[in-house]
């Protein structure tokens, strides 16, 4: 009995020794010199390999971010500056910031507003319907409404509203990684700049069909009127294929040309209410409430 | 291999093609063929003919446009078409019925061809000559044999494998010296002398008809073939005739065959015989629902409301309109949608027929492997597709797919195989169309 | 137009087969031999069949409901086929509980843990099986000798558990031959006769003493196009080939190919349980190479092993390398360039 015992410990150590100094030899031939800063710097992003950056995930941000020279092209959206000041630090060069952004659905095609006139009835994606036709409304640009975006938003920051039938971003955990942007067929999504206490405008239509046209399948389409374009101070809206566009970069949020809109096109989200006399008063004293709403519109 | 028998429904084969009035306005898309949209002609204002060149085509690949009607051009703007968005055509306002001179519109059947093989080919392309089968592929591409290969076999598709269209049938039964012309006008284009035309089965007065006639034309044999869905796809059509297959993502041209469905060969006869581009066609309107099934000649840009009213009107419980057969043909969200050149048919579902099963788990029974005319594996590709897994759907040979739609009509937990497989196959085809590029 | 019409990717249409189609037409051709188990074992088949099913569907659903909170799904008929299953490989004498273990053990483990329908890797009804089998090895073997109505329901206590039931006839032989003896002598002395088989007059579990009725089943179910002839026919092809080249080698020590295919559950196997959709392969060249590798493993089992009967775990087995034959064997594409 005790020999069994003895012989099958002095087997399974044998092989075990042997295992090991083959295994550290095989070790030693293949190792690769890897710069141990690619760990580091991997070591500092979010690890949510969500492929915001263009790469397939942290690791090979990371190996772009040590072999390449500078930060050219190279950003982190969902660590944002903070992230890239840490990656800067390990890699003592100088950090680039950029403005941090946030999703926004370019649509206010809700079900109330863009009434149906088909019933689709096959897999229910947003790429497949988009490859059979324009939608179930009378908008072939607008919003289908089935969530590919919410399916690849690695971040939870996405939605489906059951009542609107649109996606809704939740700001606080949206890190414009940008995958709702890529996976849209109907390219609804826009990164934008986030402004103070989450505060939007910008026109929720991406319609390009003429104003009529556009008016009759959606009641808040976009008419391509130009009367925002004339009264915004700033030279922040642009106009193009039937539609408005507010640079969110030039925009001073001053709400001008929200109630400007003939079709209730242009959405302001964030703002605390209108008083009768709206626009100087609040423009003047934009930071005095911290009414911030949630974005259900 | 492979393949479904779904029911016939051939309901409209008792009504000979009729000529359906001219409209009163019609749109004309710019891209009714298969690849660049043609470039627009003529302006606001301007006055057509029938028969009118009014938008050339743009490149190789691509295809005249001829108007359909006489009268004045309304404007150029979005129409909606079959595709399901609104895309660039070309509206004209109908006055009168003036024809170009140069159509012949005489009856009789002209059966010596003056032209020689470059000149059909160039004709063909003048005259806006696509395949009618519904690929719209442009016909003097096809006749034109790329350097270092040869046909050696001219193959006619008469096989109208998809449930309740008639069109094709209905030529050959109206029109078979007229298609045997043609058959010698394509064999001159490639030089080639073997001609067969495939039937199937459940058109036994069409084969009657055409091997009488057959005799009188040397080289050219009418084929009966046995009754089974997908045959009239191109491959499944050339294997069942040759018993080659066409090499996977190779083209028919690889193993000598050229194919040429009914309706593209009446239309051929026509532009080379008669002077005549194409401007109309034969279109099914059909349905259980539709109180007179009928085949109609209708010019190109009628709206699909007008074929539906002469055929007795939208049936009240309709659910779904289809442009082309049950199984691959495009469902219309409107019928404010122009007759385009690849419109086959017109067919009306009942509401209660327009749904789709309840999708269950898939059960792995291998019914859609069994079917599929291309010895895919459906219920993977589907899966594969569902879960964008690119790479592994081109190993599994994707781009073989050709639509036909076996897997989703067979499989019985309802699953939309043929969806997912078709969103990874136009993923993976864009990702090849890069790499190449690359 | 008042409502509004439907827009769908093709095809339009549907073949109108369906789930419960399928499963509905097994339990038909399933039919023959449970009628067949009816007559020879009496009100005992019929109490292992109806509890079998029973808690088999009574577990689909319990789990459905309040485990994995999902829809019940009841209706299609699987959890029917595995009941039937699971009563076709047990012998008609089992205390209840031993049946509803087995039906948990089928269920539960077997299919629901892996994601119910379409998920399971093995045969929910084998995996109940070969559980049952390997925890209760005397009361799983010991079959009820057929006496129609006259068999005991209930065989309650192990005291006269030998006195009213019997072995299988492979058992007999394997028994026999660990003892010395020739399969000449082993077949006199035990009386066995083919026609016995065939028509069902043998011990056995309930599914697989009668080969007529479980080749009308087969027919049944390859006019209906339920199944296709590529696994059956490699099982039994296999293993006719195996054991014959075993008995012209010595035909006093090795049972001749009939004698292997129409006992011991092999044609019950063959045509209801490894043509299982979820676990076998999905094409036909895969499915052949399955059906070799159960008869392959079914004879080894049989003919080197210790127990007298593979047909099971032979299943189990290649269900194992089902995921496998489905990743490298492929069906012959259209146009591929050799």
């Amino acid at each position: 009995m005790l020999l069994v015992i003895v012989d099958t410990i002095a087997t399974l150590s044998g092989l075990g020794i042997t295992a090991a100094v083959v295994l550290y030899f095989v070790a030693q031939k293949f190792k690769v010199y890897e710069d141990p800063r690619i760990d580091e710097v991997e070591e500092a992003l979010p690890a949510a390999n969500c492929g915001g950056c263009g790469f397939a995930g942290c690791r090979n941000f990371a190996e772009s971010c040590v072999k390449s020279e500078s930060f050219e092209g190279l950003y982190c959206p969902v660590g944002g500056n903070e992230v890239m000041t840490n990656v800067a630090r390990i890699l003592g060069r100088e950090a680039i910031t950029q403005d941090p952004q946030v999703a926004v659905l370019l649509c206010n095609g809700t079900c109330e507003n863009r009434p149906k006139t088909s019933h689709y009835d096959g897999a229910s994606t947003c790429a497949i319907t988009s490859s059979v036709y324009g939608g179930d409304t009378g908008c072939q640009f607008g919003c289908l409404g089935h969530g590919d975006c919410v399916e690849v938003c690695d971040f939870d920051a996405l939605h489906m509203d059951p009542v609107t039938g649109l996606p809704v971003v939740d700001d606080s955990k949206c890190t414009a990684c940008g995958a709702c942007v890529k996976a849209c067929p109907k390219n609804l999504f826009e990164l934008r700049k986030r402004a103070k206490n989450d505060r939007k405008i910008y026109v929720a239509c991406k319609n390009q069909d003429k104003g009529g046209i556009a008016k009759k399948s959606c009641s808040v389409a976009c008419i391509g009127c130009s009367k925002c374009f004339k009264v915004c101070p700033f030279e922040a809206i642009t106009m193009a294929d039937n539609l408005a566009y507010i640079d969110a970069d030039k925009c001073r949020l001053c709400r001008k040309c929200v109630t400007e809109c003939p079709t209730n096109a242009i959405i302001e989200i964030g703002f605390p209410p209108r008083k009768i006399k709206t626009e100087e008063t609040a423009q003047a004293n934009p930071d005095k409430t911290e009414n911030k709403s949630d974005n259900n519109y | 291999m492979g393949g479904v028998h779904p029911p016939e429904n051939k309901l409209s084969t008792k009504s000979n093609i009729t000529e359906l009035p001219v409209p009163k306005a019609v749109i004309i898309p710019l891209g009714q063929h298969l690849g660049v949209p043609a470039k627009p002609l003529v302006n606001k204002g301007d006055d057509v003919k029938v028969g009118q060149l009014i938008a050339a085509s743009e490149g190789f690949v691509s295809a005249n446009i001829h108007s359909s009607v006489s009268g004045k051009v309304l404007k150029i703007d979005k129409a909606l078409d079959s595709s399901g968005y609104t895309r660039d055509a070309i509206f004209i306002n109908v006055e009168g019925d003036e024809w170009e001179d140069s159509i012949d519109r005489s009856p009789e059947i002209k059966k010596e061809i003056s032209l020689s093989g470059a000149e059909i080919t160039k004709k063909l392309a003048e005259a806006g000559i696509v395949g009618l089968g519904g690929a719209t592929f442009p016909s003097h591409v096809k006749a034109s044999v790329p350097k270092g290969k040869k046909a050696e076999y001219l193959i006619i598709n008469g096989v109208e494998c998809e449930p309740y269209l008639t069109a094709d049938h209905m030529i050959m039964l109206e029109k078979p010296e007229e298609l045997l012309v043609g058959i010698e006008i394509i064999k001159k284009a490639l030089g080639v002398s073997a001609a067969i035309i495939g039937i199937e089965n459940n058109k036994p007065d069409a084969i009657e008809k055409l091997s009488d006639i057959a005799g009188s034309y040397s080289g050219t044999t009418i084929q009966a073939l046995k009754v089974q869905y997908p045959q009239g796809g191109e491959k499944q059509l050339i294997q069942a005739i040759l018993k080659r297959e066409v090499p996977s993502g190779g083209l028919p041209i690889d193993i000598g065959a050229v194919v040429f469905n009914v309706g593209t060969v009446y239309a051929i006869y026509e532009a080379i015989q008669k002077n005549k581009p194409l401007f109309e066609r034969v279109v099914t309107v059909t349905g259980k629902s539709i109180s007179k099934p009928s085949n109609f000649k209708v010019r190109l840009g009628t709206q699909v409301s007008e074929l539906i009213e002469a055929a007795g009107g939208l049936p009240e419980d309709t659910g779904k309109i289809i442009n082309g057969g049950p199984m691959m043909g495009k469902s219309l969200a409107s019928t404010e949608i122009p007759v385009v050149k690849g419109s086959s048919g017109i067919l009306i579902i009942k509401d209660e027929e327009s749904k789709r099963k309840e999708i269950k788990p898939c059960i792995r029974c291998s019914k859609c492997v069994s079917v599929c005319p291309m010895g895919l594996e459906p219920f993977l590709l589907g899966v594969l597709g569902e879960k964008s897994m690119f790479a592994r759907l081109e190993e599994e040979k994707v781009m073989d797919c050709i639509e036909c739609g076996s897997c989703s009509f067979t499989c019985p937990s309802g699953r939309p195989l043929l969806d997912f497989i078709r969103f990874g196959k136009s993923n993976v085809g864009r990702i090849i169309r890069s790499r190449k590029q690359s | 137009m008042s409502k509004l019409i439907t827009v769908s990717p093709s095809p339009h249409i549907h073949s109108g087969q369906s789930v419960e189609k399928l499963m509905y037409g097994v339990v038909i051709a399933m039919m023959p031999a449970m009628l067949v188990s009816f007559y020879f074992f009496g009100l005992g088949a019929i109490y292992v069949t109806l509890l079998s099913v029973a808690s088999c569907v009574g577990f689909e659903y319990l789990i459905q409901k309040f485990i994995l909170k999902q829809k019940p799904s009841i209706t299609d008929g699987s959890a029917i086929v595995t009941g039937i299953l699971l009563a076709f490989n047990l012998p008609s004498s089992l205390p209840p509980f031993i049946i509803i273990v087995g039906a948990l053990l089928a269920i539960g483990v077997g299919k629901m843990t892996f994601g119910g329908l379409g998920n399971n890797p093995f045969n929910p009804a084998l995996v109940g099986r070969v559980f049952l089998l390997l925890s209760f090895p005397t009361r799983m073997t010991k079959y009820p000798l057929a006496e129609g109505f006259n068999t005991p329901l209930l065989i309650p206590t192990n005291d006269n558990l030998d006195a009213v039931t019997g072995a299988t006839p492979l058992g007999l032989v394997k028994e026999g031959l660990k003892n010395g003896e020739s399969i000449t002598s082993i077949f006199q002395h035990n009386g066995i006769n083919y026609t016995d088989f065939f028509m069902g007059s043998i011990g056995g579990s309930l599914g697989e003493i009668a080969a007529f009725a479980l080749i009308i089943g087969l027919v049944y179910m390859l006019i209906k196009k339920i199944i296709t002839w590529h696994i059956p026919v490699s099982i039994v092809a296999t293993i006719a080939v195996f054991t014959g080249i075993l008995w012209g080698f010595n035909p006093e020590s090795y049972a001749d190919p009939l004698f292997h295919i129409l006992t011991g559950g092999v044609l019950l196997g063959a045509i209801f349980m490894a043509t299982d959709y979820v676990t076998s392969p999905m094409n036909p060249k895969g499915q052949i190479y399955y059906g070799i590798g159960i008869g392959v493993i079914t004879v080894v089992i049989r003919v080197f092993g210790v127990y007298p009967e593979g047909v099971s775990f032979a299943i189990l087995i290649m269900n194992g390398f089902t995921p496998l034959i489905n990743r490298y064997v492929k069906p012959r594409r259209f146009g591929k360039i050799s």
